[in-house]
């Protein structure tokens, strides 16, 4: 590999320039994000026909499956910044872990709640104890633990390390989530999107639930970065680049 | 356009869904913003209180200074 990688995110791992990246990248990640977002919803709005079961009541699943699939992925995230955190004792990746957290929660939440509105028309029925709503109910409480230990500590690094260990403990449930459907046979359907062999829907079905798919993951890292930036301002606080930051612009500081 | 509104009659569902996600997601966006400028006025205070118990009399602001 070049040499230049490794290097450059050793330099990223240092507080000040993460801040200037993070200030620089999320604009774009967020308009990223509007944009495709916008071309998803006219894809899965508009473009694409109803469906011959669920008539217009799938359409939900333009945003619900989205997000699950976010609720996942950050997780997953969270769990690489946490171990790397508690190994290597970087500073950034264990900001980068304790910030995922509420994002990941609301995207969990959003899930949950559109979810329940696609079972009322659906399943007749609002909420089931079956083995995919309860284990994506579980994830919410452990992002919310997560986010509830970290900020229980007077010490952020004290809170960021305890609440890291929560993290990995956590990701048993992950799995759990994904084969839910495979293990337990209850209301929820199986798998619509497979990676390994064709997937169980129409092209023009699947080209607006890829784009909001993108959409999320952009809307991620400008979320993630915009919690970083202010994380950063206060855990740093006593160190001579945030005092400049803070006595240089009164206020309105760019991005 | 009411027919699109409609959803064939599921429109109370499909819309209650995604006002709940764009409102969640509003909400994410807007609160880190107000965090972190909350957080630097809170800094900008500390380190006027910090200077003027180093300097007593000078009055929080720089442009006393002058």
């Amino acid at each position: 590999m070049a040499n230049w990688v490794p290097l450059w995110l050793h330099r990223l791992g240092s507080p000040p320039v993460f801040y200037r990246f993070a200030g620089a990248v999320r604009p774009w990640a967020f308009g990223l994000a509007l944009l495709l977002g916008a071309v998803a919803l006219y894809g899965g709005l508009v473009v694409a026909p109803a469906d011959y079961q669920q008539g217009d009541a799938y359409r939900i699943i333009f945003i619900h499956v989205p997000s699950a699939w976010m609720s996942l992925f950050i997780y997953g995230a969270m769990a690489v910044a946490a171990f790397v955190g508690l190994v290597w004792r970087i500073k950034i990746a264990e900001v980068v872990a304790m910030e995922s957290a509420p994002v990941g929660a609301a995207f969990t939440l959003i899930t949950l709640v559109t979810g329940s509105l696609w079972g009322k028309p659906m399943w007749g029925t609002w909420w089931t104890w079956d083995a995919r709503l309860t284990s994506e109910l579980v994830l919410l409480f452990i992002y919310l633990g997560i986010i509830g230990l970290y900020h229980s500590f007077e010490d952020r690094r004290q809170g960021a390390r305890a609440a890291a260990f929560l993290v990995l403990v956590g990701a048993v449930n992950v799995p759990i989530v994904h084969f839910s459907v495979n293990w337990w046979n209850t209301l929820h359907q199986g798998s619509t999107i497979r990676l390994l062999g064709p997937s169980h829907i129409e092209a023009s079905m699947l080209w607006p639930l890829l784009t909001m798919m993108v959409a999320t993951k952009c809307y991620y890292v400008a979320s993630l970065f915009a919690r970083v930036r202010a994380d950063l301002i206060a855990s740093e606080g006593g160190k001579a680049w945030v005092r400049e930051i803070a006595l240089g612009q009164s206020g309105n500081d760019p991005a | 356009m009411s027919q699109f509104l409609a959803m064939g009659g599921y429109g109370s569902y499909v819309w209650t869904s995604f006002a709940a996600f764009f409102i969640v997601l509003l909400i994410d966006t807007l609160a880190p913003l107000a965090r972190r400028r909350r957080n630097l006025r809170e800094l900008r205070a500390r380190l006027a209180r910090q200077e003027n118990r180093r300097r007593p009399g000078t009055p929080p602001s720089n442009e006393s200074n002058a």
